[in-house]
């Protein structure tokens, strides 16, 4: 069992690939396993600013809902094939975050939370009113991609395995590269800021530059997971742009172990998995998974997988 | 070498409406220890904090290797070869102190790569080590810094310091909190560091610094009182009167 752990956390691509791979064989349903890959995506890109560089953001919902929109409006007004599309999504997502820490990097604690919440009601307003290209109150509809048509080959992206396939392969890249990232010099620099900033400042870190370049990498990850999210779901809702997908962000990554690279996808799956479960059976699902959050808040303060790691090390 | 390494000129602080520091004039001859002394509120960390860039004079210049710094953020003083430790300690307490003294070291050479892996920065480790060897922590490399007693954090402090390569080293209050066989292994360790660079140090006690300094500079109520060789200090009446005299 050790030598399995040991394995899995010192492989963490590797170890997020066997997870993608046995994630529609545990879950009842193949449309929940999507939903967790993009929602797990959506945490480790929080996480970003939260676990790597010591920033609370509860604006993270105008990412995830920016990339979804940029998506979304490519494929719907503008008839852009799907990997442009998905680029347009993470495109969008980037540059949001790039003017939010702009203007919110100068700040930290309990102010940068409140600015970055603050720029997220913007973008959920602007979305809002701007109805001719977001569908308004009604969500963007019709985001439906029926056929991927990659050279030499057309994929029925209505199938679920194709779609998990091909979702799958997307999240597993991202993973991928945000592991090779936080190897670089500038993953040691995000933790320089999150340690000590005057400290990192001595060193000769920038640190607002340190920061800003964190949310726009973070931008760039959630915008991606919103493109997904639209591709997969085939309707924007405005809830996406809502300031409790922040909050949900937040959760799953506490939940799972915000100073693990994995654990807010271990959040995610588990946040999501408890809501398809308990909502079936009770409209106060919220209750239920706020129970548990709490619960692990006052246990486990690593989260499920920042304990797991520490037991089994 | 010859000539000044640091000079102020007429350098004032103002906080709101309190003078923290007013009309500074001196100069730091490279290669020498000097010393900056002076009672409770005599502007020593006021001082400090300008000559180290945590904060722009409201009044003067300061001038680094000829070239006017006035102004220069903060980050921008390890390039330019001016390190610094502070008066409370301050490391990353989470990571090991050879990767507190690798961080220190890579900020030199790559701040904002995401391609590279930062293990494959040639020469960092080994360098960090090196370096925890010359302040005597090797055998605590592997410990988070977080853990390490407070004698060791300001040595480590002093090895991230190094790890710029700064031809002047700044020093606030090094051995403040140390038990007094901490402070004669730290005192120890910056007479050896100023053989090869230039060192400012702020201190508190003036015994302390009697012994290593090569030169002394006496602040008193936010104002340079006098300078000179630590005899021509010992000797001076008015540092007497103000310094000397509260503890006779």
């Amino acid at each position: 069992m050790r030598a399995v752990a040991d394995w899995f956390f010192r492989h963490p691509v590797l170890g997020a690939g066997f997870f993608i791979l046995i994630l529609p064989f545990i879950t009842p349903y193949t449309a929940l396993a999507v939903m967790i890959l993009v929602y797990g995506l959506y945490a480790l890109g929080f996480n970003i600013m939260y676990g790597h560089v010591g920033l609370l953001s509860f604006g993270h919902s105008a990412l995830l809902g920016g990339g979804a929109y940029a998506c979304g409006i490519a494929l719907v007004h503008l008839g852009l094939p799907w990997g442009a599309c998905i680029l347009a999504g993470t495109l969008a997502g980037t540059l949001i975050a790039f003017v939010m820490g702009a203007l919110a990097v100068r700040t930290r604690g309990i102010y940068f939370a409140m600015v970055t919440l603050a720029l997220s009601q913007v973008a959920y307003f602007g979305f809002y009113q701007a109805e001719p290209w977001t569908g308004g109150e009604n969500g963007l509809r019709g985001v439906n991609l029926r056929t991927l048509g990659i050279p030499g080959l057309s994929l029925d992206f209505t199938t679920p395995a194709v779609r998990y396939t091909v979702i799958g392969l997307l999240v597993w890249g991202a993973v991928a590269l945000l592991a090779r990232i936080l190897a670089s010099p500038f993953g040691a620099a995000m933790l320089a800021v999150r340690e000590n900033e005057a400290r990192a400042k001595a060193c000769g870190f920038d640190v607002r530059l340190v920061r800003l370049q964190a949310m726009t990498l973070s931008g760039a990850f959630c915008g991606l997971a919103g493109a997904l999210l639209a591709l997969h779901l085939s309707i924007v809702p405005i809830e996406t742009l809502h300031y409790t997908t922040s909050g949900v962000a937040v959760m799953m990554a506490i939940l799972g172990g915000s100073n693990t690279f994995f654990g807010p996808f271990v959040g995610a799956a588990v946040f999501l998995f408890l809501e398809s479960v308990v909502s079936t059976r009770t409209e106060h699902w919220p209750l239920v998974v706020g129970v548990v959050f709490v619960l692990f808040i006052l246990l486990a303060r690593q989260g499920i997988w920042g304990t797991l790691v520490a037991r089994l090390r | 070498m010859s000539g000044p390494i640091l000079s102020v000129e007429g350098l004032g602080m103002r906080f709101g409406g309190f003078r923290a520091l007013h009309g500074v004039t001196a100069s730091f001859p490279a290669r020498m220890l000097t010393s900056v002394i002076g009672p409770n509120g005599a502007g020593k960390s006021t001082f400090f904090n300008l000559i180290s860039g945590a904060f722009a004079p409201s009044e003067g210049r300061i001038a680094f290797e000829g070239r006017d710094i006035t102004g220069t953020p903060q980050h921008r003083f390890a390039a330019l070869g001016i390190a610094k430790s502070f008066q409370i300690t301050n490391v990353f307490p989470a990571l090991t102190a050879l990767e507190n003294v690798r961080i220190a070291a890579q900020a030199l050479v790559s701040r904002h790569d995401v391609w590279r892996r930062r293990d494959e920065l040639p020469g960092l480790a080994e360098e960090a080590r090196s370096l925890l060897e010359e302040v005597g922590l090797t055998h605590r490399a592997g410990a988070p810094a977080g853990s390490l007693a407070h004698g060791e954090q300001r040595s480590l402090e002093i090895a991230m310091a190094l790890a710029s390569r700064p031809r002047l080293l700044l020093l606030d209050e090094p051995t403040a909190g140390m038990s007094p066989k901490e402070t004669v292994v730290a005192m120890e360790l910056i007479r050896r560091l100023a053989r090869e660079r230039t060192v400012i140090l702020v201190e508190h006690k003036m015994k302390l610094v009697m012994g290593i300094s090569d030169r002394l500079l006496v602040l008193h109520h936010g104002e340079l009182l006098a300078e000179g060789a630590p005899e021509e200090i010992r000797a001076h009446p008015e540092v007497r009167r103000v310094y000397l005299g509260e503890r006779a």
